[in-house]
């Protein structure tokens, strides 16, 4: 079947490959009656060791590829193999009322789920899940079936999916994962923000591939148009291979600007940095000379596991960023986590409007233990580098004075119990709430920079979840508003000699761009392959124009209007 | 049969990951080890047992042995619960 599929450009670039279909496989369990029930229990050995070997395999490549603490998950997973009680419920399943292997692990399994289920927390409601995920696995030796899996693909494929766990998308292997493309998702979805960040073309938000493409079948999925071609023409494999090379010679042009600076045609320097989630991040950066890094999101450092990480482990990951970044400034922000991040074993409570809640520097300010923990590793940290500290989700000054307060206490214990601490680390705040843009000109007098977070100033000044697909059309980055509070921060900092960065979705977007130049944006951090377009976009522009540019702007109407008079005066695609 | 009760210190009780090292120590031994914790007693080989308990940051535990090696296992366990951080040494 030759078929053409529409959804949402997530990463560009194309890849062409042979589909690899990540759906849960049919393990309905059919219940019997056996005869030989000591052939059975041999049988149900059997695929407990098959299993085995498959989890051992997958947890040797997550500690490879995530480290050792996340795949310490997989050993509980393990030992649930050998578990004397789960094993002994089904071999007296088997033994006692002729039950089928399959027929009997599911009947124990079901119990262990439901009794998990009913406990009173929900890390341990979360590990029913583990239990499910493990006796899937034997059931499906038992039942011959194979489920796909992620990190063991060892062939060139494009992977189709309903959607991709953030650890699933951590498990992709680029050497043999070309692209993908899921049913759900947006472009500011995790799976996109991943996919962007390992250069991997996608397109998500299909809510059709799963059910329309085959295993094997063949695939082009056009992450610059949104689009997935299933089992295309000669003709259209030919156009696409050449659109292909031709983005590869693109790119091989953009990589000789890695080592420049960043100046426009009329002598402005700026500085182009870059988002990342964790240290495996930085060796792309310097790769894509990057000049900094504007955001270091520490919420992964948190994520995925079953307690607090302690003031050692976060030192460690700190050092190691702020080491391989050299003397190039690292802007570290602190734990932003509630909202949509839950973190199982906070026992967070839930929330009506979790967005507006409890998350963040609210909840740091509240739970001032986790949060010193974290500003003791990073003052420890700062000798290795150019540290700035950057608290997230400002809404009010006393907010902000209550965060510097409690950090020069901890730094002043420190230098107390002999460590050494950098002197004069620069201590910002991100401004992604309206109030603090409105009240810029204070709040400049009292941090050291800021950094606009525009995925969420976005949101709060037009009241609309970006996620929420009847209201996303409001998430407008240029519309007027968005650019007049924009302007009223940057005037507002350069009028107390401080600098501005911006670390939302919006610094890295070809439109915004200009804008930013001409409102005199100093930094400009961004996904690590949006760097090197970026820095070529800025290097063809003059400051002096775009300042007018952005004049006309400021005084339009709509959105609509601004998007396409940037697109018309500068020619852009 | 041996007996020791400890309280939890560790912030997160005794969630999968201390509870994956307590029934590995506990698998070494051949004799019977029992974890006791709220009146609920369970296999202290079994991970899905000692999961299920739930226990919390200042939960008190019980340990129980009985057999052959009784004393060597609780000398294991209690030297296990220590390093990890999870009672007080």
């Amino acid at each position: 079947m030759n078929e053409r599929i529409i959804g949402i450009a997530a990463s560009g670039g194309v890849a062409i490959g042979k589909a690899f279909l990540l759906v849960e496989p049919n393990l309905t369990v059919i219940k019997k009656t056996i005869s030989n029930t000591q052939d059975e229990i041999s049988r149900f050995h059997l695929a407990l060791s098959e299993a085995e070997q498959e989890l051992q395999a997958i947890r040797n490549h997550a500690a490879n590829v995530l480290g050792e603490e996340n795949a310490a998950i997989f050993d509980a997973h393990l030992l649930v193999l050998s578990d004397p009680e789960m094993l002994s419920s089904v071999e007296n399943k088997i033994k006692a009322e002729e039950f089928n292997a399959e027929a009997a692990l599911q009947e124990t399994a079901d119990t262990l789920i439901e009794m998990f289920q009913q406990l009173d927390n929900e890390y341990m409601r979360e590990r029913a899940a583990d239990i499910s995920d493990v006796t899937k696995r034997v059931i499906a030796k038992l039942l011959g079936v194979n489920i796909p899996n992620i990190a063991m693909i060892n062939e060139e494929v494009i992977i189709i999916s309903e959607d991709l766990a953030p650890s699933e998308t951590a498990q992709l292997n680029r050497k043999f994962v070309k692209g993908f493309t899921t049913d759900m998702g947006g472009r500011t979805s995790h799976s996109a923000i991943m996919a962007r960040t390992l250069e991997i073309p996608a397109v998500v938000g299909t809510s059709k591939v799963t059910s329309t493409i085959k295993n094997g079948d063949l695939i082009i999925v056009d992450g610059d148009n949104g689009e997935v071609l299933i089992n295309p023409s000669k003709e259209e494999i030919l156009l696409y291979e050449e659109k292909r090379s031709q983005l590869e010679a693109h790119k091989k042009e953009l990589s000789l600007l890695k080592n420049e600076q960043t100046i426009t045609l009329d002598g402005k320097q700026f500085e182009v940095a870059a988002n990342i989630g964790t240290p495996n991040d930085v060796e792309s950066v310097l790769e894509h000379g990057g000049e900094g890094v504007g955001l270091y999101r520490t919420e992964f450092l948190y994520m995925e596991r079953d307690a607090l990480p302690t003031e050692e482990e976060q030192y460690q990951a700190y050092k190691e960023v702020l080491e391989k970044m050299g003397r190039k400034p690292v802007v570290v922000r602190t734990l932003d986590i509630g909202g949509d991040k839950q973190l199982p074993y906070l026992n967070l409570p839930k929330e009506m409007n979790p967005f507006l809640g409890y998350r963040a520097i609210r909840l740091c300010l509240a739970e001032q233990e986790l949060f010193r923990i974290q500003l003791r590793a990073l003052l420890r940290a700062s000798n290795f580098g150019n540290l700035k500290i950057m608290f997230p989700m400002i809404a009010t000054l006393e907010e902000f004075l209550e965060a510097k307060h409690l950090l020069l206490e901890e730094k002043q214990s420190l230098q107390k119990q002999g460590f050494a601490v950098a002197e004069n680390i620069e201590i910002g705040i991100m401004v992604e709430i309206p109030s603090t843009a409105i009240l810029a000109d204070q709040f400049a007098r009292e941090v050291d920079f800021f950094s606009i977070g525009t995925n969420d100033l976005i949101q709060y000044t037009m009241a609309a979840d970006r996620m929420n697909e009847r209201v996303s059309y409001l998430y407008q980055p240029y519309n007027p508003a968005i650019l007049r509070l924009v302007k009223m921060v940057i005037d507002a900092a350069h009028a107390q000699g401080k600098w501005v960065g911006m670390c939302g979705e919006m610094a890295g977007d070809p439109i915004a761009i200009p804008l930013l130049l001409g409102l005199e944006l100093d930094e400009f951090s961004m996904s690590v392959p949006s760097m090197l377009k970026a820095r070529n976009q800025i290097n063809q522009l003059k400051q002096s124009e775009m300042k007018k540019l952005v004049d006309k702007a400021l005084g339009m109407q709509t959105s609509e209007q601004v998007r396409l008079y940037v697109k018309e005066a500068l020619n852009i695609e | 049969m041996k007996t020791n009760t400890y309280k939890v210190i560790a912030e997160s009780g005794i969630h999968a990951r201390p509870a994956t090292g307590l029934v590995k120590v506990a698998t070494k031994f051949a004799c019977d080890i029992f974890i006791e914790y709220k009146e609920k007693k369970v296999n202290l080989k079994s991970i899905l047992g000692v999961m299920s308990l739930g226990i919390p940051k200042g939960g008190s535990i019980s340990i129980f042995a009985e057999g052959k090696d009784e004393e060597d296992a609780l000398e294991g366990i209690e030297s296990f619960l220590k390093s990890e951080g999870i009672v007080a040494s």
